[in-house]
């Protein structure tokens, strides 16, 4: 008799030690799947057989939403693409209509979009590390250490823009309002914190040998096959590729800024290496908001004033790359005139990333398939836009 | 001779009606202080984590315990459809029942305890044998493949773990001559054993850990895998059974750990101090000791199977065998006692060394602290 109806029942003329593979359904419902990811896992034992991912639990439809929506109001859907990175998915979507209507953008505008994009790229990746270290089973610790830079960063988010997750801070044409007073002070004091986070789960989690014992050498990937995948962002990066659409194609203001991709002579690609990169980025992106805090017009517009009430726009079409936080935030917008878009199309980072999972989690431990897909660093909100 | 002392003063006549009153003391003290120990479990780790832990219920959350057990007590006792139902049903009593009989043998001062057995040792590990049936049969009576992965890891490491936790006990029964706990308590009046065997003592406390599931092995009930591992399915009160067992596992093996190796009630003022500070003593070592399990518990991630049974079978029993040898040569020969301390000095630190090569070894360590040096381009 069996306890489970779905399986094979071995009958006693087969062979005696013959095994039956189980399946283990891991999601939508499960802490490891970071949203409402699934995952269907065969396993030998311990070890994986297949892994089967699901998606689409999440789709609100957010091309449609868009193409359906005046291009202001089609602002709030981009935000929850990458929901934890709020900011610079505005800023792809705002550059992408901007592209396709031909509007300028005041230069501190765009310094003030850099800073935000960057603070969102540090609290997406600061979610990685706490969310990461969980997964790998530290109790929590970890994450409670990210949630203290990250809620400092909402509260900025929410003194600049009057909202910390979703914002809705960007406009075509600029920024919907300028920046606090005190903004500056404010954000070289939460650099310092951020840096002193930062510092703290480095010693917490690259300091602590059965982390490193768990994550190096586990599923590493090579840059062609991660090419040939479609992989970009820190995995890509991970792979000993330095690939960086902010320095490759510089957008913005980001040709006038001094940053670093990290590499080392010995990545490789693995689960270890892609948790280095996202902890080594984030000081760049401490060092980019320095230098535009610096930089930045002391004051002047911050929205171009010669934009019409309701912007309308030519036929056309304008294509984007932009470096998000997971990868390649890609954002084609097409216009047959009018005042909507006639075809919004996301090429989402999280979709493509998602791609190596199966041939990653092949062969591994099940406690590895976790950690290979809290390496992925995926976020449901844009793999199923 | 107080009126609790093991000869059964306190109804001198009937021995059974001794016996239960003081097992009604005890079992009632341990669920106390296990309650507390939950509470003070969140207060502790909240603090770790910059947080501050039960505020609300009472002076600084301390009735939290009480509201705890009430909502378990309150909660619906839910049996899936597909699980075995008597397996189901009365595996929380056979892991709860034997963690409950090794408080039967530990001596909590010198006359303080249920019964003082002269095989009070090999009464504890036989007991906690027991306890892998429990938790076997709520793996694959549940009916669900997280717990029954839970409970075949828990099966594997908690039998994998115990040879090394009896070899490294068998090294200090040696030393000690005897198996009666009391006996061994009271040999530590004026040096405790951690002295003479630092070596069993790293082995045992490692060991215990895996035994409890605890961080970093708590691997069976991996929350981020397989969400709780063997009790899964479990509700209410039930749940709550394998939760106390968890914690009164957790104090059992403190107090013995302490009465074995830290000297328990005897060391350092032995018998002239009273009961009173005997018990405070024994409290005291059995809390220091459990405050370390919590703090490793915060710091440290989960160790993957394979890595868990290498560390076993590869490390600690070898070495724990290694000291059994060594202490036999001595014991047998009449060596000085302080070759004792030498030859599972030099294994303690053979095994940290061991630890700490395979942290050195790490190829990438050189560059894990030069972020901000690395770069291809500026």
């Amino acid at each position: 008799m069996s306890i489970w109806p779905d399986e094979k029942v071995l009958t006693p003329g087969e062979a005696e030690f013959d095994t039956v593979d189980m399946t283990i359904n891991i999601g939508p419902q499960h802490p490891a799947t970071h949203g409402v990811f699934r995952m269907i896992l065969r396993v030998d034992g311990e070890v994986v057989v297949d892994c089967e991912p699901y998606i689409g639990y999440l789709h609100r439809g957010l091309e449609k939403l868009t193409e359906a929506n005046d291009y202001r109001q089609a602002m709030g859907y981009w935000d929850r693409t990458d929901y934890l990175a709020g900011m610079a998915c505005e800023h792809a979507y705002v550059m992408a209509v901007e592209a396709l209507a031909q509007i300028d953008v005041p230069e501190r505008a765009e310094y003030i979009r850099v800073i935000m994009a960057e603070l969102s790229r540090i609290n997406s990746h600061f979610l990685f590390l706490g969310a990461f270290g969980a997964d790998v089973g530290s109790f929590g610790t970890s994450f409670i250490y990210a949630w203290r830079e990250r809620e400092r960063i909402y509260d900025l988010f929410e003194e600049v823009a009057g909202d910390r997750m979703f914002p809705t801070y960007m406009r075509v044409g600029g920024v919907a309002m300028d920046l606090p007073d005190n903004f500056e002070q404010r954000c070289r004091w939460l650099l310092g914190s951020i840096r002193q986070g930062i510092e703290d789960l480095d010693g917490l989690l690259t300091g602590n040998e059965i982390f490193v014992e768990r994550c190096r050498n586990l599923a590493p990937m090579t840059s062609e096959r991660a090419i040939a995948l479609g992989i970009t962002g820190p995995i890509l990066r991970s792979t000993g590729l330095p690939w960086d659409l902010r320095k490759a194609e510089p957008y913005s203001v980001y040709d006038r800024m001094k940053f670093d991709i990290p590499w080392r002579p010995d990545l490789q690609g693995d689960v270890f290496d892609r948790f280095w990169m996202r902890l080594s980025e984030m000081y760049q992106s401490a060092r980019i908001i320095e230098q535009c805090l610096e930089q930045m017009p002391k004051g002047g517009l911050v929205l171009n004033p010669d934009l019409p009430k309701t912007l309308r726009v030519d036929n056309g079409e304008a294509y984007i790359r932009y470096e998000g936080t997971k990868g390649e935030y890609g954002v084609y917008a097409m216009s047959k005139g009018g005042n909507k878009p006639y075809r919004m199309k996301l090429r989402s980072p999280s979709f493509c990333n998602l791609s190596a999972l199966r041939e990653m989690v092949i062969g591994s431990y099940v406690a590895d398939a976790i950690i290979i897909l809290g390496s992925l660093d995926i976020v449901l909100g844009e793999v199923d836009k | 001779m107080t009126p609790f002392s093991f000869g059964g003063e306190l109804f001198g006549m009937w021995n059974w009606l001794d016996a239960v009153v003081r097992v009604v003391i005890v079992v009632t003290a341990m669920t106390l202080v296990v309650m507390y120990l939950t509470y003070g479990e969140r207060k502790v780790v909240a603090r770790f984590q910059q947080r501050l832990g039960p505020t609300k219920t009472g002076p600084a959350g301390l009735f939290q315990a009480f509201a705890d057990a009430l909502k378990l007590v309150a909660k619906e006792d839910i049996r899936p459809t597909n699980a075995d139902r008597w397996v189901f049903e009365l595996a929380p009593y056979a892991t709860f029942v034997p963690v409950f009989l090794v408080l039967l043998v530990l001596p909590f001062a010198k006359d303080w305890g249920v019964r003082n057995l002269t095989l009070g040792m090999f009464f504890v590990f036989a007991v906690l044998g027991l306890n892998i049936v429990g938790i076997i049969m709520a793996g694959l009576g549940s009916g669900n493949k997280f717990a029954l992965l839970g409970g075949v890891r828990a099966a594997a490491q908690m039998i994998s773990y115990e040879i090394p936790l009896v070899l490294s006990l068998l090294a200090v029964a040696m030393v000690a001559g005897t198996l009666d706990l009391n006996q061994i308590a009271m040999l530590q009046e004026d040096r405790p054993f951690i002295v003479l065997q630092p070596l069993a003592f790293l082995i045992f406390f490692t060991a215990m850990l895996s035994e409890m599931h605890r961080a970093p092995f708590d691997i069976p009930v991996a929350e981020s895998e397989i969400v709780g591992g063997y009790f899964v399915e479990y509700s209410g009160i039930r749940w709550s059974m394998f939760q106390l067992t968890e914690y009164a596992s957790m104090w059992g093996f403190s107090v013995f750990g302490s009465v074995v190796f830290l000297g328990g009630w005897a060391f350092p003022f032995g018998e002239d101090w009273g009961w009173g500070w005997q018990l405070a003593l024994t409290f005291m070592k059995s809390i220091a000791w459990i405050l370390t399990i919590f703090w490793i518990r915060t710091t440290v991630p989960r160790l993957r199977i394979d890595q868990l049974m290498a560390f076993c079978w590869k490390v600690l029993l070898p070495l724990s065998i290694v000291q059994l040898v060594a202490n036999g040569f001595i014991l047998v020969y009449d060596w000085p006692q302080e070759l004792l301390t030498a030859t599972s000095g030099a294994g303690a630190v053979l095994l940290i060394a061991i630890i700490i090569t395979r942290s050195v070894r790490r190829p990438k360590n050189k560059y894990v602290g030069s972020y901000r040096q690395v770069g291809v381009t500026s």
